[in-house]
């Protein structure tokens, strides 16, 4: 495995720097900006990813995975934390496809040491810490958990308070941030020690409310500190455009600036595009929270098991979150594919990285030329260094053939947009801002996070 | 799971209080059927032992004992509270949370501000410690008032300005009784004006209920169940204004139905905060969400079903108002949802908005104010009382008059093309 690190400018001599590194098996570019002055940051040292794994041979038995430490946050992470690991154990229950009995029993293990740790009595229990400031959804969640049979969360992986944060970006960030922090760090520590070989964090948040949002930032902040060679990827729910909390534009923007300084990888998830895929493809009546949460499930379910990567084909990958910063999966494989689609209009959504995973059926065989495609990517990118594909054998979920495409590109552009300009509408006539003075978030906290996401709009924009 | 604490003030403020304890105690013995003492009745009941005497007998988990009401009930003549005590609801209510007097106030604002606020300053406080002290993480209180009388109007106001400085994390939502156009207290005017000034500056959100409305509302309702129009019947149970179930028998009072329908405006508002759904909103989100400026925290209040037809076409989920927004604030609505539905009824529906339509009932107000002012009507009543002087009038009207010009200026705006504003430019 190489590691190479290169630094590539862009052509037109803008502050923002790319790096592209190389890091075994992932294409990790990023974008790095300083909004303040132009100062040209160095990039970061690259985020060792398993590479600290001895490489035990080719035998999939005596491979090492590494685990993920899944960080629950709010009403809206907690509950889809549960349907996560409801979908990735159902999976890997499932019958085994097209695939050998031993490459199952492979990608069993592997998913298992990644998400779940033993118990005595045989019931995986999950590497999670939820945390919630009001306690309602967290016992709802340990509850259908229990009631499963088929796993739990830990006893002691939970911290909860009596009232929540209100909605409230400040309050979660400024009040229960520094008040929790103690304990909070200390349930991630004990939960991250149980691993034998630690990968990173996965946190899941929404942008919309108080609690997954502004505490969500702190402690993603926290962890950054703390645990700094570790990758942290942010799950984000992008909230429906109307309807779910009135200030929803002030938490997302502030959310998203403070992500920007602390995170590695941002997935986001719009509830607007999952809930048409509720109704269009899978014909849902009455959409509910929980099919919508089911649905994100399963596409987070179909990235994160196991899958080999181009270069090496017989072990699963070590990493799992070896995926690209500011991800949005914009497609999922939810009805068998017949062919790999490629969108005919001229104007494609310029990329800076793709990642296609293929499961199931003919995955040797499958087509994916379509994504070398140099008009989907930015000039001074060569597709094939911005193009991954991972394939496995092994079905997933019952679907004969999946496939999931993790893209980072101008998708991002107008949803970005559209939120900031609707908060920046907002901010102009101060509505709201005494609800966050209250709690110390000033008005030049406001304007900092403006600033910081006008850049990635306009960094987006000149791809 | 947080708690709250009731504070009905007033012969109006203890009735509808009354209808509230009542409807909450079928709500959740309908949910609640092993009668194990949960988080859900926690929030506004105690679980005590009464065999123990003194403080000691609070119980926090296990099987119910007896129920008492997070209720502190305050009134200056002993009628009202007199009769709640004997009636088929005293069990519920803790005799060491009652403040009463024999007098009255007249229905003179400055008599239950000033004279019984200074009277009773110190006892209340020690009620609302005694109530917060049994509460496991107390969020708001609940006070209920009406603005025309004196008792409610002034001693309800005086103890808002209390619990900020005591509690002031804790939420102060007010629910205010306005009176109506025939209201017959004459100085309902001078009381309402004076306890709104009170209102602007202590609480963080009132929900204005005015008189008039109620009666609409019981008159449409009646108009539907007596009418008896083909394909239509109304379930009894489901009427908003029914208390059949309940523990009091069938009302004759008049004013029954109309508090009946306040109780369960806020049975509902706290649903959310009580029980569990996919969608929670705990009554701090509803301060955040819909109070833009500190100022502007008048919420109007709509309910339905009013009465629940037996077949019923439930209305898809993703509801999109037709209203007109601000120009800031183009999607400004909240949803929430909640998985238990009222006693009666298979679903509801409480909307609150902040609304510049409570403008023309403060102007309307404001009129009626002014009026008996110019002529210095019943005036004297107010100054001979210690501590009152012309300038709480004036102070008060200017109040009311800065009010409703920021709602002017919002209503200004309706019409104006929404512009988008010129945003942040990035050197690239």
């Amino acid at each position: 495995m190489r590691m190479v690190s290169r630094l590539v400018r862009s052509l037109n001599r803008t502050e923002a720097l790319v790096g592209v590194w190389r890091q075994g098996l992932a294409v990790l570019p990023r974008l790095v900006w300083n909004p303040w002055a132009q100062v040209i940051l160095p990039p970061r040292p690259p985020k060792v990813l398993g590479l600290q794994v001895v490489f035990r041979g080719n035998t999939p038995s005596l491979w090492l995975s590494m685990s993920i430490v899944t960080v629950q946050l709010g009403q809206c992470g907690n509950q889809i934390g549960f349907e996560v690991f409801d979908a990735l154990l159902s999976d890997s229950h499932s019958s085994q496809g097209l695939c050998s009995m031993r490459e199952n029993e492979a990608y069993q293990a592997s998913c298992k040491e990644r998400f779940f740790s033993e118990e005595e009595n045989g019931v995986p229990i999950a590497r999670a810490v939820l945390v919630d400031m009001e306690p309602k959804v967290i016992n709802q969640t340990l509850s259908k958990a229990a009631q499963s049979g088929q796993w739990k969360y830990g006893q002691h992986a939970c911290f909860c308070q009596k009232q929540g944060s209100g909605n409230n970006w400040a309050y979660g960030y400024s009040v229960h941030g520094p008040r929790h922090e103690e304990s909070i760090m200390n349930i991630i520590r004990k939960e991250v020690e149980k691993c034998d070989s630690f990968s990173g964090f996965f946190i899941i948040m929404s942008m919309a409310g108080g609690t997954g949002s502004g505490l969500g930032a702190f402690v993603t902040q926290n962890l950054e500190d703390q645990y700094s060679n570790s990758l942290k990827m942010n799950q984000i729910i992008w909230p429906y455009g109307t309807g779910e909390v009135i200030v929803q534009n002030y938490n997302s923007i502030l959310t998203l600036s403070h992500l920007y300084r602390s995170s590695d990888a941002l997935l986001l998830h719009e509830n607007d595009a999952i809930h048409k895929i509720c109704a269009k493809l899978m014909n849902i009546k009455q959409i509910s929270f929980s099919d919508i949460n089911q649905v994100l499930a399963h596409q987070l379910g179909s990235v994160f098991q196991p899958t080999y990567s181009a270069e090496s084909s017989f072990h699963y990958r070590r990493n799992p979150l070896g995926i690209d910063r500011h991800v949005r999966p914009p497609l999922s494989g939810l009805p068998p594919l017949s062919k790999m689609s490629l969108n005919k209009d001229l104007h494609f959504n310029t990329s800076i990285a793709n990642l296609v995973i293929l499961r199931g059926k003919d995955v040797q065989s499958a087509d994916v030329e379509g994504f070398k495609d140099p008009a989907l990517y930015t000039s001074w990118l060569k597709p094939v260094n911005a193009f991954n594909v991972w394939k496995t054998q092994r079905a997933f979920s019952k679907y004969e053939k999946s496939a999931v495409l993790v893209s980072n590109s101008q998708f991002l552009v107008k949803p970005l947009d559209m939120i900031v300009g609707k908060a920046w509408n907002m901010f102009a006539s101060k509505a709201y801002i005494h609800q966050y003075t209250k709690f110390g978030i000033e008005e030049e906290d406001f304007l900092d996070s403006f600033t910081s996401l006008e850049q990635v709009v306009a960094s987006y924009c000149n791809l | 799971m947080t708690q709250s604490v009731v504070v009905q003030v007033g012969q109006c403020g203890n009735q509808i209080g009354c209808c509230f304890w009542d409807l909450a105690l079928r709500e959740h013995a309908a949910v609640n059927q092993k009668g194990i003492y949960d988080e859900a009745i926690s929030s506004f009941f105690r679980n005590v032992d009464t065999r123990v005497v003194g403080d000691g007998g609070s119980i926090s988990k296990g099987k119910i004992c007896s129920l008492k009401a997070r209720a502190v009930l305050i009134d200056m003549e002993e009628g009202v509270v007199n009769e709640i005590l004997q009636g088929p609801l005293r069990d519920v209510f803790d005799t060491k949370q009652l403040i009463t007097d024999i007098s009255g106030s007249g229905n003179n604002w400055a008599v239950g501000h000033k004279v019984f606020g200074s009277l009773y300053q110190d006892q209340i406080l020690e009620k609302f410690r005694k109530s917060a002290e049994h509460c496991d993480c107390l969020q708001c209180f609940f006070i209920i008032h009406s603005m025309g009388g004196g008792t409610g109007s002034g001693l309800g106001t005086f103890l808002l300005k209390v619990l900020e400085d005591e509690f002031p994390e804790v939420y102060r939502f007010v629910t205010s009784i306005y009176p109506s156009g025939e209201d017959d207290v004459i100085t309902s005017p001078y009381n309402s004006i004076l306890a709104m000034k009170e209102l602007n500056e202590h609480a963080d959100c009132v929900l204005p209920i005015d008189n008039q409305s109620l009666f609409d509302i019981i008159s449409k309702i009646d108009l539907m169940v007596n009418s008896g129009k083909l394909g239509t019947t109304v379930k009894p149970k489901s009427l908003v204004t029914s208390s059949s179930g309940a523990l009091k028998k069938r009302h004759k009072k008049p004013f029954d139905a109309m508090n009946n329908i306040v109780a369960n405006l806020l049975l509902n508002l706290t649903s959310s905060a009580r029980f569990e759904g996919s969608l929670n909103m705990d009554l701090n989100e509803i301060s955040m969400n819909l109070v833009p400026f500190p100022q502007l925290h008048y919420l109007v209040s709509s309910l339905t079903p009013l009465y629940t037809l037996t077949d019923v076409n439930i209305p898809p989920r993703r509801l999109k108002p037709s209203l007109q927004f601000v120009s800031w604030n183009q999607e400004g609505w909240k949803t929430s949802l909640c998985s238990v539905p009222p006693v009666g009824h298979s679903h509801s529906l409480l909307a609150l908005a902040n609304n510049t339509c409570v403008k023309p009932t403060f102007m309307e107000l404001k009129e009626r104010f002014m009026r008996l002012y110019k002529k210095k009507a019943h005036l004297h009543h107010y100054l001979q009382v210690e501590g009152m002087e012309e300038s709480c009038f004036t102070e008060a009207v200017s109040s009311l008059s800065a009010l409703i010009q920021e709602y002017d200026q919002l209503d200004a705006t309706k019409n104006m093309p929404v512009q988008d504003l010129p945003r942040l430019s990035i050197a690239m």
